[in-house]
């Protein structure tokens, strides 16, 4: 789709039979905003152990806790972290993470995000095997950083995908990154923007006016900027003090559990607020509850 | 808003007398659009281009004051739309409404339970702000409630009442306490008139739309009653964003005085998770005031720190003073760790050694608030600076064993600062969390 001046572009992620893909839907990121579920190629180390329980255990099985999102909690979307390709995880080779790839293509019919390990060197490697490994599935696929892009970029560009660009809290990197992907002839309506947020209580208030920054340029018309942002919310929330410790270090606030579902929730609703347009969030009471807020604010 | 330079121009006699001291009017309308100099400088301003001028000097959202003392909240005065265009100044109150059809024991409990939530943060201290009385029973029992109230916490009142007699008797009461009054309304504004005249306390005008809203303060103003926080009522979340967002843009933008008041929002979901976001929404865009209806600990404790990101002015980061700080009983065997002067970076470390409860050392290096990655790409945090700060501070007075432990995302940095401060460098953990069982290992 074409961006007009003073709107942000809309990329769709997911292609469908008629469009050559296996997807069941497609899902327009820019118009209005989504969730997407966080699930990992391997089982989490570090999860706060309330995971375990509300995913009865799946979580060492990639595909069947893929499964429950999809089918328990009618997840309309996947982000899939590729964490065991990590080498300070479990250093799986490429090869073996674009297997899982098209092995979970084949298990759900959503939509797919496929977000690499987070070491440059080895994402380069892993992330255009995947890309290969879903073709014609035009999944969204990242990061794309100021100094590792073109790898990706290529990859992206060879099998028809999106890519998110991710930059440090910061719009003038934002917009270098989406003018440099954008030379190398993948256009801006692919792009979607990671704005590297913090969570509530750790930085949020950064990259909330980041994004009502960029949001406000690109509505003036600034077309290097206009691109929808995914903000990655269950990784940071999760981590924060206030979802972890116990109530006996910390007594007369509630569980660590209430405690980290009010901080993953509160984070994308003030997130949304500031613009975002795709959240990747972990726990699906926290996931319900702001779909609830996205419904009241339609 | 503010006129600019030459909207001041035209208002002025343009006959260039320079008895102002500048050499043109146009020159004196420059500086007195940079609100430099006193239109009182003018000898020969017409009386209708004074007031407009005057006019334009007041804030365009008014400063209200609920409560006395210390803990009294002021909200409004805001100037902006978006909080990077200069800051959000005022923090919203929260509070939560407790009906007078409680019995006294739990009127006591949640009085209680509400007060008593007080923490420190980021060396901040985040409270609720406001207790809000709401009448549902006759007037002996609002009144008995308002006693309890009253005699159980020191929190800032709202009197949710639009009976004249309980009112009055409730003013009387809580006088000293400066309540907000909760709410006049075209329907009941001649019996609720005299009594907010009386007292002279702050009040909610509230009315449905923001035409009928601007015509309602407009006859509160005529009748002296200028201490207003505006509501528009019930309304689904979306309908009360856009009001939100309206009242705050027409009385900035178009300078709409009828509307430059803080705004009052009443949560309306009655799920406690529901409430929360709701709650979040109207901190993010513009409340003055957000009141829900359930209190549960861990959804204040997230909604106190929202409003704390929201209202940090993003001009100057939170800092504290740099120095050597000993946290615990130290001695000269302590530890010595050292991070950035940004408020968010200490607190976060001084949390987890705290937690560690092994006395250390914390060199918190003035880096102009930056964070630690950021301040090391700035040259704000790298060996020089630090080795600068050891200095500075007598490092070594404190501490004998000459090891410092640095940032784990900055081990790069360890052979330039082992050599420029001739200690020892130990890398530390990348996140904060991993410090309790670092320290523990290396003791």
């Amino acid at each position: 789709m074409a961006i007009e001046a003073g709107s942000v572009s809309v990329v769709s992620v997911g292609a469908t039979k008629t469009e050559g893909g296996t997807r069941a839907h497609k899902i327009e990121i820019g118009k209005k905003p989504q969730v997407a579920f966080e699930v990992w190629d391997t089982a989490p180390l570090d999860w706060p152990e309330e995971f375990d329980k509300v995913f009865a255990g799946s979580l060492k099985d990639p595909f069947s806790w893929a499964e429950k999102c999809v089918n328990e909690y009618k997840a309309k979307i996947l982000c899939v972290k590729l964490q065991g390709a990590h080498p300070d995880f479990e250093n799986k080779p490429p090869e073996a993470c674009a297997k899982f790839i098209s092995q979970l293509l084949k298990k759900v019919d959503v939509p797919l995000i496929i977000s690499g390990c987070g070491d440059d060197a080895k994402d380069n490697l892993v992330l255009p095997l995947c890309c290969e490994a879903a073709k014609n599935e035009r999944c969204l696929i990242g990061s794309a950083v100021q100094d590792n892009y073109k790898t990706l970029v290529a990859a992206v560009l060879a099998d028809e995908h999106n890519i998110i660009a991710e930059s440090p809290i910061d719009i003038n990197i934002a917009k270098q990154l989406n003018i440099l992907i954008s030379d190398m002839g993948l256009p801006l309506e692919r792009i979607v923007i990671n704005p590297t947020i913090g969570s509530l209580g750790y930085g949020l208030e950064y990259a909330y006016s980041i994004m009502e920054r960029a949001r406000l340029a690109a509505l003036a018309g600034d077309r290097t900027i206009a691109s929808p942002f995914i903000c990655f919310v269950g990784q940071e929330t999760w981590r924060a003090k206030e979802a972890r410790i116990s109530s006996e270090e910390f007594p007369g606030w509630g569980s660590e559990t209430e405690r980290g579902l009010a901080w993953e929730f509160v984070t994308a609703v003030a997130l949304l607020q500031a613009g975002a347009d795709m959240l990747v969030m972990r726990h699906p009471k926290a996931i319900e509850m702001i779909n609830k807020n996205m419904g009241t604010l339609r | 808003m503010a006129l600019s330079g030459l909207d001041i121009y035209k208002l002025l006699p343009k006959t260039n007398c320079r008895e102002c001291g500048f050499a043109t009017c146009l020159a004196f309308a420059m500086q007195l659009a940079k609100k430099s100099i006193s239109i009182e400088k003018c000898p020969y301003l017409s009386p209708e281009s004074k007031v407009r001028l005057e006019a334009s000097s007041l804030p365009p959202i008014r400063l209200i004051t609920v409560g006395e003392g210390e803990s009294k909240l002021q909200i409004g005065n805001e100037t902006v739309l978006f909080r990077h265009e200069e800051k959000f100044h005022h923090p919203c109150g929260i509070g939560f409404i407790l009906k007078d059809s409680l019995s006294d024991e739990e009127l006591k409990k949640k009085v209680a339970l509400i007060n008593n939530f007080q923490l420190e943060r980021v060396g901040q201290h985040l409270s609720v702000d406001l207790i809000a009385l709401k009448q549902e029973k006759a007037k002996s029992r609002f009144i008995d409630a308002l006693k309890i109230v009253l005699a159980n916490t020191k929190l800032n009142l709202v009197l949710m009442s639009q009976d004249p007699v309980a009112l009055k008797e409730a003013l009387v009461l809580s006088s000293g306490r400066r309540p907000l009054v909760y709410k006049i309304t075209k329907e009941n504004l001649s019996s609720l008139l005299p009594v907010i005249k009386e007292f002279k306390v702050p009040v909610v005008a509230e009315s449905n739309d923001i035409s009928s809203l601007s015509e309602l303060t407009q006859t509160l103003a005529k009748e002296g009653i200028e201490e207003i926080v505006v509501d528009t009522g019930l309304k689904p979340v979306a309908q009360k964003i856009l009001d939100l967002t309206q009242v705050r843009s027409l009385s900035l933008k178009k300078s709409q005085r009828s509307l430059g008041y803080p705004f009052l929002t009443i949560t309306s979901e009655s799920d406690n998770y529901a409430q929360t976001e709701e709650a979040a929404t109207y901190i993010s865009k513009y409340a003055g005031i957000v009141l829900l209806n359930h209190f549960d600990p861990a959804c204040v404790l997230s909604l106190l720190t929202l409003r704390q990101n929201i209202y940090t002015d993003p001009q100057k980061p939170l800092q504290i003073e740099p120095k050597l700080y000993p946290i615990g009983k130290t001695d000269k065997n302590s530890p010595l760790l050292v991070t950035t002067n940004f408020s968010l970076s200490y607190y976060t470390v001084l949390g987890e050694v705290e937690a560690s409860k092994i006395p250390s050392y914390i060199l918190s290096v003035d880096t102009e608030g930056m964070s630690v990655l950021t301040a090391w790409a700035a040259e704000k945090f790298n060996a020089e600076k630090i080795t600068e700060a050891m200095k500075k501070f007598e490092v070594e007075a404190s501490v004998s064993k000459k090891s410092i432990i640095i940032p784990g995302y900055l081990a790069v940095m360890s052979g330039d600062l082992q050599e420029q401060s001739g200690w020892e460098v130990i890398v530390g953990p990348k996140e904060a969390a991993g410090i309790p069982s670092f320290l523990k290992n290396i003791n």
